[in-house]
């Protein structure tokens, strides 16, 4: 490429009209230039190399498409289920539920663990943490236990410090940190209390400073809602997927704000991204009834859990400990565990009233909870109180 | 004007596209052959596929979970 573009948004005189307008931030050539939208267009226009028209743009830009899809089918040389015959078949799943959590007054819409395992936040129709918004549609809990994050229809992302003392008022010592165009879809903790990553139905992620509420970077790319969004592993770098209306799922990295890859082959809106417990592929749901796993390394669609007899949305997934088990919450009220690599389900999970809304398995990996529209919350484990066997190269499951 | 637009978006599209073009992609049964290897080292120690013991289970106790 011979020059590259990077963009950022202030507000401030324009360098070419001088008017205050918002401002695109342009770096040509490591140059700084501040140029309001307008003038930044007719610099495009005038801009262009000889022989660069809008058609030449769009045939190149054709070009580039085919030899992408070219390059990924090159690599395409075996499917991950015949890979997973050489895999052990799972044993009978035996899910029970252990808690049902009924403190709430309506759908419960998200919630998130702490990483001391033991306890959860949610967030419903009624909020349980007091604010002046009538939806909550995204919280989190901050790594070090102490703070939670949250928003929804208030276009926010606001913190709250956790007391120990019941009496406190929360919401007097709130601060808001994100402000967003639109509905606040998906909010987390990068590793530290001090970052927190929000998607939004504005079509837009960022990354803020708790402290200053300052925005740190921002993520453009998709061409609607933004549903979901879920960070890469520490191990793994600086990067976040995130799924949306556009029925696109996008993967970023942190620093630059660039879309390093773009997956587009759901035939409706994703309503959640999970990475794969080694940060290599994540997983999707979404509103074509489907949930699929994306390989990061290959590019490309690996596996696809889908059955005829499910025609609902799935709304949430998540990975077990070890990636084998993909938990999978639909709006036909159950729950699909499948397995990862042979791509069949191996369990349905009933007990939820209504609508899976949410569904995240616990940090040690012990437990996994269900939020749902019957206004309660489950916590399922696996059923055998007796820790089993897995032979090396055998083909039971021992009980 | 909504031809400038369209000039400056083609123009970001066809940048965006040479990136996704280029980055370094590996060969399916070599990713799946990964996926599949991190599945079997940490089977053991996934409680939702092997179970735990009762004495090690955190949601034995009686202590009732906190909704904030």
């Amino acid at each position: 490429m011979c020059d590259q573009t990077f963009l950022a948004i202030t507000f401030g005189p324009c360098d070419s009209c001088s008017e205050n307008r918002p401002l695109m931030n342009l770096y040509i050539k490591t140059e700084p230039i501040n140029y309001c939208s307008l003038c930044m267009e007719i610099m495009a226009c005038q801009g262009l190399a000889s022989g660069e028209t809008l058609k030449s743009l769009k045939a190149e830009s054709e070009t580039l498409r085919k030899k992408l899809e070219e390059e990924r089918k090159k690599l395409h040389d075996v499917e991950l289920e015949k890979v997973a015959e050489k895999a052990e078949a799972l044993g009978e799943l035996n899910m029970k539920t252990r808690r049902t959590l009924k403190g709430h007054g309506n759908k419960v819409l998200c919630m998130d663990w702490c990483k001391d395992k033991r306890r959860i936040v949610s967030s419903s129709q009624e909020h349980a943490v007091t604010m002046p918004t009538t939806w909550v549609m995204a919280c989190a809990y901050a790594p070090s236990g102490c703070a939670i994050a949250c928003g929804g229809l208030d276009n926010k992302c606001s913190v709250y410090p956790l007391s120990l003392d019941k009496d406190e008022n929360l919401a007097a010592k709130k601060k808001s940190v994100a402000m967003h165009t639109n509905y606040l879809s998906g909010c987390t903790f990068t590793n530290s209390d001090m970052q927190i990553l929000t998607s939004s139905g504005d079509g837009t992620s960022a990354l803020w400073d708790v402290e200053s509420g300052q925005l740190l970077q921002s993520f453009h790319g998709h061409s609607a809602d933004v549903l979901t969004l879920d960070l890469a592993p520490s191990e793994t770098g600086n990067t976040f997927v995130s799924g949306g209306s556009d029925k696109k799922a996008n993967v970023w990295d942190l620093r630059s704000g660039q879309n390093v890859q773009s997956f587009d082959t759901h035939d409706s809106d994703i309503n959640c991204v999970k990475y794969y417990p080694s940060g290599d592929a994540f997983a999707s749901a979404s509103d074509d009834s489907t949930c699929r796993l994306f390989d990061l390394r290959a590019d490309r669609e690996v596996s696809i859990y889908s059955k005829d007899s499910i025609m609902f949305g799935a709304a949430s997934v998540d990975f077990s400990l070890s990636g084998r088990l993909l938990f999978a919450g639909y709006n036909d009220y159950t729950i699909n565990v499948w397995d990862v690599l042979k791509g069949t389900r191996v369990a349905i999970l009933f007990g939820h009233e209504n609508r899976v809304s949410s569904l995240r398995v616990s940090p040690d990996g012990t437990a996994f909870c269900s939020g749902s529209w019957d206004n309660t919350l489950r916590v399922r484990q696996e059923g055998r109180g007796v820790g089993r066997e897995l032979k090396q190269g055998g083909t039971t499951l021992y009980g | 004007m909504s031809t400038n637009n369209n000039i400056a978006q083609a123009r970001k599209l066809v940048e965006q596209l040479r990136i996704e073009a280029g980055i370094e992609r590996i060969k399916v049964s070599k990713a799946a052959a990964d996926l599949m290897s991190y599945c079997e080292q940490h089977a053991r120690n996934d409680p939702l596929l092997v179970g735990i013991p009762t004495s090690e289970n955190p949601f034995k106790d009686k202590k009732p979970c906190i909704i904030l």
